[in-house]
């Protein structure tokens, strides 16, 4: 699958998101339950502030010494008898990853769960050549039997379907015939996975965060799944976002606190798997051969801009669950792998306005998002820089809401203007005023009106009020 | 003390009975208001849409406007924001940059300049009924003021107080979001209704004149039995004194 998901426009997919009623409740329990149990988890921790500063500071460094942590993170695994690949381009990281697949004459990959192979459609490159490829992250496992169904959330890519429709997707596609309990349903799918791993010939994994000073890299799951990938097939490949490092472990054990506190309110997760490279004579398991593959994507290209923090993400989702549009809307509508508030400042960046312009004003700059990020990502404020490129650069922005807006510069910078304007609203307003109330408004009015009732302008402004009653105490 | 009302453009216009509420409690807690008459919009309509270069012109005017003021107080969380943020729209600017900040240190909300600068706990204020308080998101996160209104609402006489469930959520109204996306403003802000509606409050309590808009739309719209008030008519009440 690549970044973008659908042909439909926003409108339509938001459209499709807010008649899902399904989804909608699967999505505003998650967030309801996840961001109790991610405060506890933050609460528990104390001094919650001091430890976002402190994990902001850690990617900000690394943000700024990239060239060099990429360095030395490459040497260390070259060292280590590993292979590193620099792709520019998804085309580069998927040509360099088929290599590898004939290379091995592999027929079956399985794979760890990973954002970053989305966003390359790494998936469909490799079945293109006869590949087979299995996701065993429980959540991707899902969709990808369910013909391929997007992941609607960067952590939980099944959020928007519920036990009872993923049964179903089980029995058409698996010919399961047990319940919906969830505790079925995993046993399912973990029989029929473990087949898979002791077959692979090649297992492929994302990175949580590579260990530049050891050359080694971690994943964080709750299932165990990526322990088995790393460790039953004999070539193994790790595929990164070129910004995912941390200069040591000190670093590490910071940032895998607080990705598992701010994700699901967990102090560790169940495993954390580190590894380092291939595996050596006195190793009882582990790849004979391992591939780290770093990809650019676009990233390059936000370093040094007004948008370079958004790359100090760590993949959380605290912010995709304290979301109160991505609550009503869920994941699909963004039209990106990369949902809610990350995904609405990341997705113009890699994929471009023309696909993504109206993500940055699918948002109320409420900064709910702003307040939960673990690496204190100022995403409100990236969103509204989106919205000043739009306007102010790109020249995308609608004639008539050019020429309001102008209007308003005119309107609201003049007092003499200003002060007219008010006091003509009534009269103007009159037309469509009942009983104090505006309920079918003229042009950009009628998208509130649709909506909700509008207050006709007050015939005496507070201004007209104010003047007048200190005329009156001066004659008094 | 001398207080200058930055009253908002939304409370000029379409809410004085609020612009009234902030006067007559201010005089009464010993104040002295000053309404300088060239203030106009803050430019956030504008600034947040993207319009930055249209906005700051409005800005400019703002800031002369209350250049000599002692303390500027202004019965909206999300306007009394949109001061504080001046000083970064024009970071950098030698002239501009300064009046700014200046502005900024001496802007207050409402609730925020009774509590932490009058040093009022109680300001005598009685109503009878059950109420909940919606925390507007841009007062509560982004300027930072989350107590000073429950302080002054717990000690309204005969206020019977319910939390509000999914309080920091949202109401959708966002400014401009809720005309241009007012597809999912409409879901927001029924949910939010739908949550007073939970706390059987007869008031809904703001300190926002935009959410209350928004809110107080809908719930007119669809007829519910609920009347929506600004902090500033609920500390203005006298209810029982005048019976």
């Amino acid at each position: 699958m690549p970044m973008k998901i659908g042909n439909e426009n926003f409108s339509e997919r938001v459209g499709k998101g807010i008649n899902n009623s399904f989804m909608r409740g699967a999505v505003a329990g998650a967030q309801d339950n996840i961001g109790a149990r991610r405060l506890h988890a933050v609460e528990e921790l104390g001094n919650w502030e001091e430890w976002r500063s402190h994990g902001e500071e850690i990617r900000q460094h690394v943000l700024e010494n990239l060239d060099y942590y990429l360095e030395q993170l490459s040497e260390n695994i070259a060292n280590r008898g590993g292979n590193v690949y620099f792709a520019s381009t998804p085309e580069e990281a998927n040509d360099y990853i088929r290599g590898v697949i004939k290379k091995k004459r592999a027929k079956k990959v399985v794979k760890s769960k990973s954002m970053v192979t989305e966003e390359i459609n790494l998936n469909s490159s490799l079945e293109d050549i006869g590949c087979e490829v299995i996701e065993t992250d429980l959540g991707e496992y899902i969709l990808q039997i369910d013909d391929h169904d997007p992941p609607s959330h960067i952590v939980a890519p099944a959020l928007h379907k519920n036990k009872e429709q993923v049964r179903d997707v089980f029995t058409e596609k698996l010919g399961y015939k047990k319940s919906s309990d969830p505790t079925e349903l995993a046993w399912h799918a973990r029989e029929m996975l473990r087949q898979d791993y002791l077959t692979a010939d090649v297992g492929i994994t994302g990175c949580n965060f590579a260990v530049a000073e050891t050359g080694s890299f971690a994943l964080v799951t709750n299932e165990g799944n990526a322990d088995l990938v790393t460790s039953l097939p004999k070539t193994q490949i790790t595929v990164m976002g070129m910004e995912r490092i941390v200069p040591s472990f000190e670093e590490l054990e910071v940032l895998v606190s607080m990705l598992t506190r701010s994700a699901v309110g967990q102090k560790l997760p169940s495993y954390v798997t580190v590894l380092t490279g291939p595996r050596e004579a006195q190793d009882v398991d582990g790849p004979e051969e391992f591939h780290l593959v770093i990809v650019d994507n676009g990233r390059s290209k936000i370093l040094g801009t007004e948008f370079q923090s958004v790359l100090q993400c760590i993949r959380c989702a605290a912010c995709v669950n304290a979301c109160p549009v991505y609550r009503h809307v869920g994941g699909h509508s963004y039209g990106s792998i990369y949902s809610g508030p990350i995904g609405a400042v990341l997705s113009p960046l890699l994929g471009g306005y023309d696909d993504y312009k109206e993500l940055p004003y699918a948002s109320t700059l409420c900064g709910a998002c702003t307040e939960v990020c673990p690496v204190k990502i100022p995403l409100h404020e990236l969103l509204h820089k989106h919205r000043q490129v739009i306007v102010e650069k790109e020249g995308r922005a609608p004639v008539s809401e050019k020429l309001l807006m102008k209007a308003f510069g005119l309107g609201a910078a003049s007092p003499t203007l200003y002060k007219w304007g008010s006091k003509l609203a009534p009269s103007a307003m009159n037309p469509f005023t009942t009983d104090d109330k505006i309920s079918k408004g003229p042009g950009p009015l009628k998208a509130w009106t649709d909506v909700r009732d509008f207050p006709a302008p007050n015939k005496e402004r507070f201004r007209d009020w104010y003047k007048n009653r200190e005329k009156g105490e001066s004659k008094s | 003390m001398k207080v200058t009302l930055f009253a908002t453009c939304l409370v000029d216009m379409f809410q004085s009975n609020v612009g009234k509420a902030t006067v007559e409690l201010l005089e009464r807690l010993g104040c002295e208001i000053d309404f300088p008459e060239s203030q106009v919009c803050c430019g956030q309509p504008a600034y947040n849409s993207g319009y930055v270069k249209e906005s700051k012109e409005a800005m400019k005017k703002m800031i002369q406007t209350f250049e000599h003021a002692e303390y500027i107080v202004c019965p909206s969380g999300s306007c009394a924001f949109m001061f504080h943020e001046y000083q970064h729209v024009f970071k950098g600017d030698p002239v501009w940059e300064p009046k700014a900040k200046k502005l900024a240190d001496k802007t207050y909300e409402l609730t925020q300049f009774i509590v932490d600068v009058l040093k009022v706990e109680d300001v005598g204020a009685q109503l009878e009924g059950k109420a909940t308080y919606h925390t507007s998101c841009h007062m509560t996160r982004l300027l930072g003021v989350k107590k000073a209104p429950m302080t002054l609402l717990s000690n309204v006489k005969g206020l019977e107080f319910t939390e509000l469930p999914g309080k920091e959520q949202c109401c959708g109204f966002g400014g401009t979001f809720s005309v241009k996306m007012s597809q999912i403003s409409e879901q927001m802000v029924d949910e939010k209704v739908h949550h007073v509606e939970e706390t059987d409050a007869e008031y809904l309590i703001g300190a926002d004149a935009g959410c209350l808009m928004n809110i107080g739309g809908r719930i007119n719209r669809q007829g519910k039995p609920i009347k929506v008030m600004h902090i500033a008519e609920v500390l203005n009440s006298r209810t029982f004194s005048f019976q």
